[in-house]
């Protein structure tokens, strides 16, 4: 398998699944229900991957729920992205100092 | 562009441990980056060093990328309906290179009509960020101690919990399709059978179950933000 061809089938197929809706569907939706379902697509997907997948993105679980509460809890009192982000990681990496 | 940031550090650390894992599988550190460059998916990108490594077919890996990415279709459609209508058509083709899990959180969490220019930002530190750190892993697969790199793992994480939970304070059907969609991704990853779907199906099938039923049971009335 000659490996350059292998990544450009891969990004021929991944940008074509990105582009042909973004291309095709030009005009504005009006039916309700797909214009709700589209509304609530990202707050679906997001939440989705985000949980429990949260848990094994670190070493320990227990880390990854520590930073998983602090992202709550800063975001819910509408922090930025990048504090939200900075200080989960902070808690992480403290978490998992004091269990080592 | 500053709202890129946090991806950029989480890019960072997934892409570094891409660049050590597709050094294992056989690939040069130029075909890596290259690969990164120009797929721009995490989930694809790993799933497909197995592919490789393991001799699978063309049409296999094809068809591998397609299932994992096709959640990409369901962002690009929503993002067909953010995107500023009055902006040029040419935009959407060069903003579809960059729809990636992250910077399609971003878009979603602009307020009114998506300017193509927001997008290009964002997808140019995503970018950076993602390739930067295949080339690192790959050179210098050992040069972050292991503790820093588990601890910036939860960046895009922490990230999505920040797009997703503020405008819910506003909306209790929000609140509610949060909480239901990570309780059914949870039976999903550890309940017997129902874990043996693939990671990139599961979000497919999740994402339109949660947010068809949120549709049928709640229909957004106002005008679209």
């Amino acid at each position: 398998m000659n490996v350059y061809l292998a990544i450009l089938v891969m990004a021929a197929v991944t940008y074509l699944i990105r582009m042909l809706p973004l291309t095709l569907i030009r005009r504005t939706i009006k039916n309700q229900f797909l214009r709700s379902f589209l509304y609530y697509v990202p707050y679906a997907t997001l939440s989705v991957m985000t949980f429990p997948a949260i848990l094994s993105a670190t070493a320990s679980p227990w880390s990854g729920l520590a930073g998983f509460v602090t992202a709550l809890v800063l975001s819910w009192k509408k922090k930025g992205l990048i504090l939200v982000s900075v200080c989960a990681c902070a808690v992480v990496f403290l978490m998992e100092l004091a269990i080592a | 562009m500053r709202d890129g940031i946090p991806i950029m550090l989480g890019y960072l650390a997934v892409s570094f441990s891409f660049g050590i894992m597709a050094l294992k599988a056989g690939l040069t550190t130029f075909q890596a980056v290259l690969m990164s460059l120009l797929n721009l998916t995490s989930a694809g990108q790993f799933a497909s060093l197995s592919v490789i490594a393991g001799l699978g077919g063309y049409a296999e890996l094809a068809l591998s990328q397609m299932i994992i990415n096709l959640r990409y279709c369901l962002m690009s459609c929503s993002l067909s309906q953010k995107i500023d209508p009055q902006a040029p058509f040419f935009h959407r083709f060069l903003v579809a290179y960059g729809n990636t899990d992250e910077v399609f959180a971003l878009s979603s969490a602009v307020k009114g009509p998506l300017s193509p220019f927001y997008s290009y930002g964002a997808i140019l530190v995503a970018v950076a960020g993602w390739t930067a750190g295949t080339f690192l892993g790959a050179v210098a697969g050992s040069i972050l101690p292991a503790r820093v790199l588990s601890a910036l793992g939860v960046a895009l994480y922490a990230m999505f919990i920040a797009i997703i939970v503020p405008p819910s304070r506003e909306s209790k059907v929000l609140r509610v399709l949060i909480l239901a969609a990570m309780a059914v991704s949870t039976v999903f990853t550890f309940a017997p059978l129902l874990r043996d779907i693939s990671g990139g199906i599961r979000v497919i099938i999740l994402t339109v179950a949660v947010a068809a039923v949120a549709a049928w049971a709640a229909p957004v009335k106002e005008e679209m933000p």
